[in-house]
């Protein structure tokens, strides 16, 4: 399940563009086209499973996290696969994520190294460069690098206007999105063709195994979510539970029971609606501002606030009642004593 | 270019394959869903062979079971002839960037940085949205878009500017933050749109914007028109709220850097080190979003992003007391290259006061000099261009250079609109607010439109207000006064003053101060609390003939305030914001309450009880002392007492 992107009802893709050197390379890339033919079947694909929007981005004077390091036997830079994970940490904080929506955000990012560190190869554990020069972080992107020096020609004169070859790209981020999105590869059995995946970039069977997983995963985190409220209800017994909640409750229980229902008559897209409905009542039951913790008064508090009150009014009564205790107890071993 | 010959077939594969996929993708797209099964008609090889490109380069995909296709010779068997290269796009956007630096009389200098980038593209569009950008910066797009903005203008400012001392800024702006937009007439739910957009504008600037609520917004029917294009003038699409006790510092300047395209690295943005920023007498920062004419007829709009930073440095403060500025010395940097996305990138310099060097001297010398109207005068320039190779000298780096020669001042021209505004009255109950508004013009008269918010707890008595100028009274041709609502809104008085030439008008009204609710002061109750600048807005006559034409070359400093007639220049002042103490109670007393009902309880019930229900016995008087001390002493030592 690595590469699995947390389940979310809506995706945020975005592309940017990484130019650390904007006086040497003047870069051009067909980003609407190249999303219109290669990315954008794929999404209209999978838009039973969540909502997908697109946007891209060019960032100048970008560097990574990283210096790359330089081998004389390819006569360029490489990054070597240990210092993959640093990478990521300065860009991020110049990609930004929507401003205006609150689902998840993939990130793609196409870097094309500076002049002074030309051409740049990854390297992967063994040591041998990768051939697409990429790599992909679960749950958050992925990351390629493009080398232009080729583009340059015999006498560069800086700044060297560049095409970015757009099929090559999506080719890498078209299969990066799909690992993200958990369509797993699957090693055939022997003897068995898989078939091609056709112009959308993702099979019909790939696509119920992700709506068969979404739905279970769906289904699994709505049931904790209950418990996990019915828990806190043992737990704090003065909350008030609104009416609000409790339908919210109601209806998340009877999505789960249809859900289940419905994967078990193998109708894999009712069963998917059902538990996406499942989980939007169960979350909105479960963070709902009206049961926040801090709201109540738990018992210890009370006792902290009534006994500097009390404990000193009561001590001249104890006292007394247990003097009148004591004289009880004489008088009646004298009652005893006289007879 | 010269590419060698397998150079050239390759990209001229690429570029086929990438045209028969993008046509064949069209073709599969364009119609909707029931077309579908007919897409997988379309012819196989080139599909297959993008299908092929899929497979072959990703890193641990395998391939065992798809025969693996070469991928490119049957495309080349199908496309006989190799098409030429689509041409490319012009690019939609650019972006420009300059610094003026003025030298003011008093030996402080005044420094105003603009970037702006201009974008041909319609962010509205219903059918299609638009989600790529490349100059234009993502966050701020996004915005524009989900909340249907036509304009918007946010200022951050530390400092006032004093306009006796230093003239009339470029850009005006008010102590604190400020926030007018004009939102779309297609949006339904302003109010709600409002919300969102200050919360969402308070994440991306880092700024506590999300203080602006009902009893701070304003709907200013007459003074804050658009300032771009547009037919939209119904008031209740435009919403205004100022924070004037907002601080500006480190925090908002990053963000507002990271919106530029070249960022701090390059151009004239390396200048702005926050070190030196925030040691200065006034420092202002702003982003303005409109919609403007692409050209004479207006045909087509572009959508246009400013952002302006004014800055002016004292003399004694930055200057140490010494009459020469350098841009080291203002900034800590000097410039060493121009942002290679900027279209045009210069200095200019104001030496209107110094036509044969009299006054300062500038270095390095230049032999660029421009003109341009701005403020309705005529100001000369010396101008220094960066993407000019041959202004960074020998050491390849820009230091602009003025010292001043000799010690007189001179006289600085008056500014012809001023305005001051301060709180009279005495004790905790009541006060009143004073406006002086000074006309300097010697001859013409102006009309002034003059907008004031106060907050509700200053409850303003308008059948107080007063106008007076030069002893008589001036009545208001155009009064919109909306009285404020307690906890929900704010005062608003918008009036239209006719300023007589060389006169001072007098706007009194008096004001009840309100006591809150224990919950509704601040921390710091006794600081006091702030009300608004006024904004005063005005059609200034000018001496020079203003040039109406928007899209001529000018430089951005002149063209930033729309101009729509040749006599007179518009103009803005903001007056000073105000400080009133209102009547705190002690917040100590729920403290005392508690100790003393406590205290009393414990104590007093104590004793009270023990009063009521003890038993009095007679009891031989004893000894005196040194006898009881004796029985005590016995008593230890098991010996019989006394």
């Amino acid at each position: 399940m690595s590469g699995y992107a947390l389940l979310s009802l809506g995706y945020e893709i975005t592309f940017s563009l990484l130019n650390p050197d904007p006086k040497s390379h003047d870069l051009h890339w067909d980003i609407e086209g190249a999303v219109k033919g290669y990315i954008q079947p794929l999404l209209d694909k999978l838009t039973p499973i969540a909502n997908f929007s697109v946007d891209s981005q060019i960032l100048y004077y970008a560097i990574l996290g990283v210096s790359p390091r330089h081998d004389a036997s390819i006569d360029g830079y490489t990054l070597s696969a240990d210092s993959l994970p640093h990478v990521i940490n300065p860009v991020e904080a110049r990609l930004g994520s929507n401003a205006a929506s609150s689902f998840p955000v993939l990130n793609f990012l196409l870097y094309v190294p500076d002049a002074p560190h030309s051409p740049l190869y990854i390297r992967d554990h063994s040591g041998k460069t990768v051939p697409t020069n990429a790599f992909h972080s679960p749950r958050w992107g992925g990351i390629m690098v493009f080398n232009v020096q080729e583009h340059y020609g015999e006498e560069p004169r800086f700044p060297v206007h560049i095409n970015i070859d757009m099929v090559r790209v999506m080719g890498v981020f078209l299969a990066q999105l799909r690992l993200l999105l958990g369509i797993q590869q699957v090693q055939a059995p022997p003897g068995f063709l898989l078939q091609s995946p056709g112009n959308e970039g993702v099979t019909d069977w790939e696509l119920d195994r992700l709506l068969w997983a979404r739905t279970a995963e769906n289904i699994a985190t709505a049931t904790t979510t209950l418990t996990s409220l019915a828990q806190l209800l043992e737990e704090i017994g003065n909350i008030v539970i609104n009416d609000n909640i409790a339908e919210q409750v109601y209806s998340a229980v009877v999505s789960l029971q249809l859900a289940v229902a419905e994967l078990e008559a193998g109708n894999l897209a009712f069963a998917f609606q059902a538990s996406k409905e499942a989980i939007l009542s169960s979350e909105r039951a479960f963070f709902d501002p009206s049961l926040l913790h801090l709201l109540y008064f738990p018992d210890d508090q009370k006792f902290a606030i009534y006994i500097p009150l009390f404990l000193p009014m009561s001590v001249p009564i104890l006292l007394s009642l247990l003097k009148i205790a004591g004289e009880y107890r004489k008088r009646r071993s004298e009652r005893v004593k006289t007879d | 270019r010269k590419l060698s010959v397998t150079r050239k077939m390759a990209a001229c594969r690429c570029a086929v394959i990438l045209l028969v996929v993008l046509i064949w993708g069209d073709f599969s797209l364009a119609p909707a869903e029931s077309k579908r099964p007919e897409a997988d008609a379309p012819p196989q090889p080139a599909r297959d062979a993008a299908d092929s490109f899929v497979k072959t380069e990703v890193p641990g995909a395998h391939d065992d079971g798809v025969p693996a296709q070469a991928g490119e010779e049957p495309v080349l068997g199908e496309a006989e002839t190799l098409q030429p290269r689509e041409p490319e796009p012009r690019p939609q956007d650019e972006f420009q960037e300059e610094l003026v630096i003025r030298p003011l009389l008093s030996g402080d200098i005044y420094s105003s940085f603009q970037f702006r980038t201009r974008w041909d593209t319609d962010l509205l569009h219903q059918g299609k949205k638009v989600s790529h950008y490349r100059l234009f910066p993502k966050s701020l797009g996004q915005v524009i878009s989900k909340f249907s903005v036509r304009e918007l203008h946010i200022s951050f400012t530390q400092g006032y500017w004093r306009t006796l001392q230093w003239g009339q800024p470029f850009l005006p702006a008010p102590p604190g933050a400020e926030l007018w937009v004009w939102f779309q007439d297609s949006v339904t739910d302003v109010d709600g749109a409002w919300k969102e957009l200050t919360n969402v504008l308070s994440g991306i600037f880092c700024a506590s914007l999300n203080f602006i609520d009902s009893t701070n917004t304003v709907q200013p029917s007459a003074s804050f028109k658009p300032l771009g294009i547009g037919n939209v003038t119904d008031q209740r699409f435009l919403r205004y709220a100022v924070l004037p006790r907002e601080i500006v510092c480190t925090e908002n300047l990053t963000p507002w850097k990271k919106l530029l395209p070249c960022g701090s690295k390059a151009g004239l943005a390396v200048l702005l080190k926050s070190e030196k920023l925030f040691h200065s007498s006034f420092h202002s920062q702003a982003v303005h979003i409109r919609p403007v004419c692409q050209d004479g007829q207006c045909s087509r709009t572009s959508w246009e992003l400013r952002q302006t930073l004014s800055v002016v440095f004292d003399l004694y403060a930055s200057g140490q007391n010494k009459k020469e500025w350098s841009l080291f010395k203002m900034f800590s940097r000097t410039l060493t290259e121009p942002c290679p996305l900027a279209s045009s990138s210069k200095v200019y310099v104001d030496v209107t006061d110094n036509p044969q060097g009299e006054l300062f001297e500038l270095s390095p010398a230049t032999s660029t000099l421009s003109q341009a109207v701005v403020l309705g005068d005529r100001r000369t320039y010396s101008v220094y261009d960066l993407r000019d190779p041959e202004s960074f000298g020998i050491l390849r780096s820009l230091n602009v250079l003025l010292k001043w020669k000799g010690q007189d001042n001179g006289d600085m021209l008056r500014p012809l609109l001023h305005a001051e505004r301060y709180v009279g009255g005495y004790g905790l109950q009541t006060g009143d607010i004073h406006t002086l508004i000074y006309n300097h013009h010697p001859f013409r008269a102006f009309p002034v439109l003059l907008l004031e918010t106060v907050p509700w707890y200053l409850r303003l008595y308008i059948h107080t207000l007063s106008v007076t100028s030069k002893g008589h009274e001036n009545k208001p041709s155009y009064i919109h006064y909306q009285p404020s609502k307690d906890r929900l809104r704010p005062h608003l008085l918008e009036m239209l003053l006719q300023l007589p030439p060389n006169s001072v008008t007098k706007v009194t009204v008096q004001f009840e101060r309100a006591l809150l609710k224990w919950t509704e002061y601040t921390p710091d109750p006794n600081h006091g609390f702030y009300v608004g600048s006024s904004v005063l807005s005005a059609l200034v006559p000018s001496v020079v003939a203003m040039d109406t034409n928007s899209t001529n070359d000018r430089p951005l400093f002149s063209s930033f305030f729309p101009c729509l007639e040749e006599s007179g220049y518009f103009m803005r002042v903001y007056t000073e914001p105000l400080l009133v103490n209102l009547p705190t109670p002690d917040f100590s007393m729920p403290y005392n309450v508690i100790c003393l009902t406590c205290t009393v309880v414990a104590v007093g019930y104590g004793s009270l009880y023990n009063l009521l229900t003890r038993t009095f016995q007679v009891e031989e008087p004893s000894g005196g002392m040194a006898k009881r001390l004796a029985n005590t002493i016995r008593r230890l030592r098991g010996v019989p007492l006394l």
